[in-house]
Parts: C-alpha cells; sequence; structure tokens
C-alpha cells in the first residue's frame, strides 16, 4: 500500500491518484469503524490538534473536531477574527505562536487563497487546508468521492456535473481535480458570469444550460450560491438564478435515473436547490457527506501524524 | 578632483553606435576625451579596464521610492547604494509616495535629496493629479520649473478619460508628456494575477490582460484627439504593443516603455503563491512575453525602466492576494536586460540603448551618452561575469525582488557619477 507521502495536506491539484485512493480506502474503515460505535481512542493519545478558523464554519470546524477526538487527540479551537487580523496580527504571528506550543497538526480556513500554504512554510506542525479563498478545499472533496464512491461502487467513468458558483468555489476546484484524477468526466455548469476563465484547460466540459449540462450525469454537486455575488452584480437575482440554475426535480429528471444529489453545505434553499430535492432520501445523499466527512478527517489526520512519526 | 584616464577598455556609447576599444579622461565631473589614443596628463589617476566594456551609467526611467512617506521599506539613500550597485546613474522617481508630489517644494525636496546622496540623480515625476487621486491636474507649469521631468499618478491609472484628456491637451503647454499605468481600473482592481488558466487553478482574483489594450486604446485616441504626448509604462502585453506600433506608425506622439519583469518572466513565476512575483501589472503569459522581447528590439519599446518598488517583509509575507504589488528592480535591471542579450534576442548596443540613450532622448538629458563634456556618468561591466540574485544579498534595502535565485550574466565592475566612483 502506498504511503502518503507529503507533511501536509494542502492541495489535490498535482496529488497522485494511489494516494488519493490510499485516504478513500482509510476512510472508508473509519466510517465503518463510526458507524459500529468503535472508534480507536488512541492513535492521536498526546497530540494536539489545533482548529484555526479565520472564517466562521460550524460544520468544517466540528467535523474536525469530532475526528480529532475519535483519535484521541487534544484538540483546541481557535477562532481568529478576521478583524484581528487586520488590526496587523500576521499570519506569521500565529505561526510563531503555534510553533511555541508545540501542535502536532493544524487545520487552517482562512479567505485568502494560499494561506495555509504560507503558514505550511513556516510552522512545525503538519497542516491541513479545510478551505483557503477560492483556491482548495481538500476534504470536502475527499469526502464527497468517498460518498459517491459508496453508492456508485467506482469513480471511473462516472459522469459528475459541478454546478452553480463555480468561479468562487474552492470546492469546485478540489473537486475537479480529484474526479479527473480518478478517471471520471467532469462538467461544470452555470452563468459565463460565474464559471472561471479558462476552466476548460483544467479538463473540464463547460455548460451554461444546465438541463444539458446534467444530462445522463451519475452525480449532480450543487454549490453554494453567496448572496455578495448578486450584490457584485455578477447575477441579477436570487429567482433568476433559482429559474435556471437552481436544481429542481424537472432539471434533475435529464440527469441518469438514479443520479445522486450532492451539496457541501450550508444550502441556500430556493436559491441553488428545490428543498423538495435536497430532502429527498431516494436522491440527496447530503447526510451521508456530513457522516463520510469525519471519517475522511480521521483518515488526514492517522496518515499526517503516522508521516510525523516516521519523520522525527 | 585629480584627472581619472580609464585604459583599456570597450567603449559603448548606444547614442552615436560607437563600440571601440580606447581610453576615456575625465576632467572636473565630465567627460574631457575619449579614443584609441590617449594619454594621461600629469597627475592623472589611471585605471586599467581590462577589456571591460565603459558604457554611460544607466539611466532608470521609472522607479518607487520608499521617501517619502515608507522610509522602513528604503531610503533615498539605501535606493542610492542599490542604484549605484546597478550602475545606475540618473533615475526617475514616481511621485505617487506619501505625500505625493503635487507641489512644487516636495519636487524640489526629492530634486535636493539625490544631490544630497552624491551617487545619483534623481529626476522626481510630478504628480499628473492632486494626491495621484485621478481628478483635478496639478500645476504642471509650476512643477517644471521646480524641476518635474514629466507627469504622472504612479501606479494608479488615471482611470477617467475627461481628466486624461486634460492632462495630454495641457502638458502641450509646458512641451512635457503623462505617463499612464495601462491598467482599466474597473477590470483590475483588486485583482493580483493575469487571469486565465493559472489564476484559475490558484483561485486568484484576476484582471484580463485585455484590461491593458484598452486603457492603451483609449489614450491613444486621447493622443490623437490632444496632440498630446502619452508614454505607457510598463507595458506587458502582444495587444497593447500591437496598438502602440500602430500608432507610432501613424505619427502620433506615443511611446512606451516596459521592465524587466515583463521580458524575463511569465506569470508561472507565481506559482506557490510566490508574493514576489506579484507585480503590478502582473506576470502575463508567455506568448506576452516573447511579444514584449520582439517589441524590444524592432524599437516599439522606447526604453526600459527598473519598475523598482521597494517592499519589505510586512508587505510580502502575507496571502498571496493581501501582498502589496511591486518588485525591486535596481539592482538586476542591467543583468536582466543583458540576458536578452546573451540570449541573442537584443544586439548589445541595442541592449544598453534602452538603458542609457533612449530614456536620455525621451527626457531631454545631457546624461546618457560617452561624448566630450557630457557629464562623466559612467559604469563598467563585465558582461560575462555570472552571479545569482539572492533576495536578503541584495544592495540596498529593498530585497523584494521577483527575480530571486535567478543566475544572470553581466555584472557592474564600477560606477562613476560626475567623475567620482561610487560603486566598485
Amino acid at each position: 500500500m502506498p504511503l502518503y507521502p507529503h507533511r501536509h495536506l494542502l492541495a489535490l491539484q498535482g496529488l497522485e491518484p494511489p494516494y488519493i485512493a490510499e485516504l478513500l480506502d482509510l476512510a472508508e474503515s473509519y466510517a465503518l469503524l463510526n458507524r459500529g460505535g468503535k472508534a480507536q481512542r488512541d492513535l492521536l493519545r498526546g497530540r494536539t490538534l489545533i482548529n484555526l478558523f479565520f472564517e466562521d464554519s460550524t460544520r468544517t470546524r466540528t467535523s474536525f473536531e469530532l475526528a480529532g477526538k475519535r483519535l484521541g487527540a487534544d484538540v483546541i479551537n481557535m477562532s481568529v477574527s478576521t478583524s484581528s487580523v487586520n488590526k496587523g496580527e500576521t499570519l506569521l504571528d500565529t505561526a510563531a505562536t503555534l510553533n511555541a506550543m508545540q501542535t502536532d497538526l493544524l487545520v487552517i480556513r482562512h479567505s485568502q487563497s494560499g494561506a495555509p500554504a504560507l503558514l505550511s512554510q513556516k510552522v512545525d506542525a503538519g497542516v491541513i487546508n479545510a478551505g483557503d479563498g477560492t483556491h482548495e478545499h481538500p476534504t470536502q472533496a475527499l469526502l464527497d468521492a468517498l460518498t459517491i464512491r459508496r453508492r456508485k461502487g467506482t469513480l471511473e467513468n462516472l459522469t459528475v456535473a459541478i454546478c452553480g458558483d463555480v468561479l468562487h468555489s474552492r470546492v469546485a476546484r478540489s473537486n475537479i481535480h480529484l474526479l479527473l484524477a480518478m478517471n471520471c468526466r467532469v462538467r461544470i455548469v452555470g452563468p459565463p458570469t460565474l464559471i472561471p476563465a479558462e476552466a476548460e484547460a483544467l479538463g473540464v466540459e463547460v455548460f451554461h444550460d444546465m438541463r444539458a449540462g446534467l444530462k445522463d450525469a451519475d452525480v449532480v454537486m450543487m454549490l453554494r450560491l453567496q448572496k455578495e455575488r448578486m450584490q457584485g452584480g455578477l447575477v441579477p437575482s436570487a429567482r433568476e438564478f433559482f429559474r435556471f440554475y437552481g436544481l429542481d426535480a424537472a432539471k434533475l429528471r435529464h440527469a441518469k435515473p438514479d443520479a445522486i444529489v450532492m451539496h457541501p453545505g450550508p444550502m441556500n434553499r430556493g436559491v441553488e436547490i428545490d428543498s423538495a430535492i435536497a430532502d429527498d432520501p431516494a436522491r440527496s445523499v447530503i447526510g451521508e457527506q456530513v457522516e463520510m466527512g469525519v471519517a475522511v478527517r480521521m483518515a488526514v489526520l492517522d496518515v499526517l501524524a503516522q508521516n510525523r512519526r516516521r519523520n522525527s | 578632483m585629480r584627472d581619472l584616464l580609464i585604459t583599456n577598455a570597450r567603449l559603448l556609447d548606444p547614442a552615436t553606435g560607437l563600440d571601440t576599444m580606447g581610453g576615456l579622461l575625465v576632467r572636473e565631473g565630465r567627460i574631457a576625451a575619449l579614443g584609441r589614443d590617449l594619454s594621461a596628463p600629469e597627475g592623472a589617476d589611471i585605471l586599467d579596464a581590462g577589456g571591460a566594456i565603459l558604457a554611460p551609467g544607466l539611466i532608470d526611467l521609472r522607479a518607487s521610492l520608499g521617501e517619502p512617506g515608507h522610509e522602513h521599506r528604503e531610503t533615498i539613500e539605501t535606493a542610492a547604494e542599490a542604484a549605484a550597485a546597478g550602475g545606475i546613474t540618473t533615475l526617475c522617481a514616481l511621485p505617487d509616495s506619501a505625500p505625493a508630489l503635487d507641489d512644487p517644494a516636495l519636487v524640489g525636496f526629492i530634486l535636493r535629496r539625490g544631490e544630497s546622496t552624491g551617487s545619483l540623480t534623481i529626476l522626481p515625476y510630478g504628480a499628473a493629479t492632486r494626491g495621484c487621486l485621478g481628478a483635478e491636474l496639478t500645476e504642471f507649469g509650476l512643477l517644471r520649473e521646480a524641476g518635474a521631468i514629466a507627469f504622472t499618478d504612479g501606479a494608479r491609472a488615471i482611470g477617467s478619460a475627461r481628466t486624461m484628456r486634460l492632462a495630454l491637451s495641457y502638458a502641450r503647454a509646458f512641451g512635457t508628456f503623462i505617463v499612464q499605468h495601462p491598467e482599466e481600473p474597473s477590470l483590475a482592481r483588486d485583482a493580483s494575477a493575469t487571469e486565465g488558466e493559472m489564476a484559475t487553478r490558484m483561485g486568484l482574483p484576476s484582471s484580463p490582460a485585455a484590461a491593458e489594450a484598452m486603457m492603451v486604446a483609449r489614450d491613444i485616441a486621447l493622443a490623437r484627439l490632444t496632440k498630446g504626448h502619452v508614454h505607457f509604462a510598463h507595458v506587458s502585453t502582444a495587444a497593447a504593443l500591437d496598438l502602440i506600433r500602430a500608432a507610432k506608425a501613424e505619427g502620433l506622439r506615443v511611446t512606451c516603455d516596459t521592465a524587466p519583469p515583463y521580458f524575463d518572466l511569465n506569470e508561472t513565476a507565481i506559482g506557490d503563491f510566490r508574493t514576489y512575483a506579484k507585480l503590478s501589472p502582473p506576470l502575463r503569459r508567455e506568448e506576452d512575453r516573447r511579444a514584449v522581447v520582439a517589441a524590444l528590439a524592432d524599437g516599439t519599446v522606447d526604453a526600459i525602466a527598473s519598475d523598482h518598488q521597494p517592499r519589505d517583509a510586512d508587505d510580502k509575507r502575507v496571502p498571496f492576494a493581501q501582498a502589496e504589488a511591486g518588485g525591486a528592480g535596481l539592482a538586476t535591471l542591467l543583468g536582466v536586460t543583458l540576458a536578452r542579450h546573451h540570449a541573442g534576442d537584443l544586439p548589445l548596443l541595442r541592449a544598453l540603448e534602452l538603458l542609457t540613450a533612449a530614456p536620455a532622448r525621451l527626457l531631454g538629458l545631457e546624461a546618457g551618452r560617452l561624448a566630450t563634456g557630457a557629464p562623466a556618468d559612467l559604469v563598467l561591466i563585465d558582461p560575462e561575469r555570472a552571479w545569482k540574485v539572492e533576495a536578503g544579498r541584495l544592495p540596498g534595502k529593498a530585497q523584494n525582488s521577483p527575480f530571486d535565485g535567478r543566475a544572470l550574466e553581466g555584472r557592474v565592475l564600477g560606477t562613476w557619477k560626475a567623475g567620482a566612483r561610487v560603486h566598485g
């Protein structure tokens, strides 16, 4: 079995498929253990895990916290309000503090692309990117992939449509890199103002018509549309967006009959997704995504902690 | 001051095309004679150049100084040290300092601060608009009298077409020109990279390369309308260069410069979120870099400026989009330009012309040439000597070089300002 070779998990771009598969396999085993109520409580005993969140995220922070605790780590949550950062405390001041605390693993969420990469150059801890700006959100893509693999049995040759505000989505970027590495066909669907420049160069197909984009898809992955996008003029109104790019039963009919529906949360019901779809147990796997989130984060923490043991 | 005779030098004067082995005599701060068979006057110091190139000191058409307002980044003294090490003896300073150089007294202050270095003539640009805010024109006439070399809002584009039109018209009365930072501001706002695959992968706010050509097209139209002289700073895209080439062919008063990052680097330099490579305008794709190289050779680009922008660690050691744009460029101006010569893209005389005679012509300076009677601002260059750019070990205070790690051939052996040796 390959061993994940890096000190940190900063991005999925460039991560080789065997390591992705390794993380997914390990996460799968944690998912089974979690369901059986038999988490390994001592793997990270004596290790310090710090959740450093420069952006609010109850969901991701809780998921990492639970993952760390199930493995026996000492978990500390640090919420750093953006305002105090703007007042002059730099990311690197924070890094110095964390080094002094002898942190083993550091989970960071930041509004700026590249912030975890910058921090990783300055801290001794293994760094996990829990979402940076519009760059990447690797554990989200891993949990999405695990959810898909469990539902579909494989990732090979699936058609995945990622829909909505791809431009500002780190979730979309990480998913694109992972799914393409695992031989999926990836489509991105949205209005041209929300599709990043030269997206085709990443290896995806771009659609501006949602029905065409969903045609025969195995997986429909919806993205959250931030309210600011409307103010920024990228989308004229929520009702127009929902009409043309919101997922409802009529549009979903164009996907395969057994297509699953995903959303990274939190959802804007009636903006990017109709409640009837979000809550349909036959189609929506949103609950399972959350469950897999804990398993994936346990796997990532486990692997990075092993690397630290090997290298110390 | 005793006479100085530099012998056994390869005299290169781009203004006349001179390229010959010989000597050069310096007397009282000026070039007293040059040529093949010079004999040393009695009591003169003699320096054997060992066959190295002796050329006019470089004229840097555009640089920002930390002073006034950002002395933690750089002072005029440390900038002068870096300039001397880079062979620069005349430097045109941008006015978007704090405060902006929009008052004759401030222009006079910068001139005097330059004189006090003893090694560097600093020619300040006047702010084109008060505070460089893009609204009201400054007193071009009074600022000219105080010594302003031309007018610009520095790194801020003059966004209003009306303001630009007035500036170009009004500048004609004083025989001066307007330097534009050509980026359409409504497209370039908050951008930290050029739009495209690279910025998409990195998740960085970006602006399209077309933001440059758009502004260039507008200002060419205004130059046509006003008969004014517009000069485009750090041109970096093929589309903008095509427009400028056509405007020149049409006979409009349009000139431009570029800076070393735009002919030596492309956007891949920002990979791994390297903030030292975050510049304004942002680095472009490889096709654009090649177009800039071609425009250096064919004359579309009039001069090379360092585009020096001092930044300190706190400006750069932050996430990419929050980092200040700008790179230190004084010490590397010559070496990176010579790299184009070594690559076969530019004849040696043309490479040096872009750094000496060409900016001198544009600005109407008597410096920038090897001629009897001209100021003895000189640089002695070993064009083959290799060195490596290392941020942290560059002369001067600003260390934010986008060329960090770059191996270069061509090193300054000595620099003279008005006959006095100021480096080497």
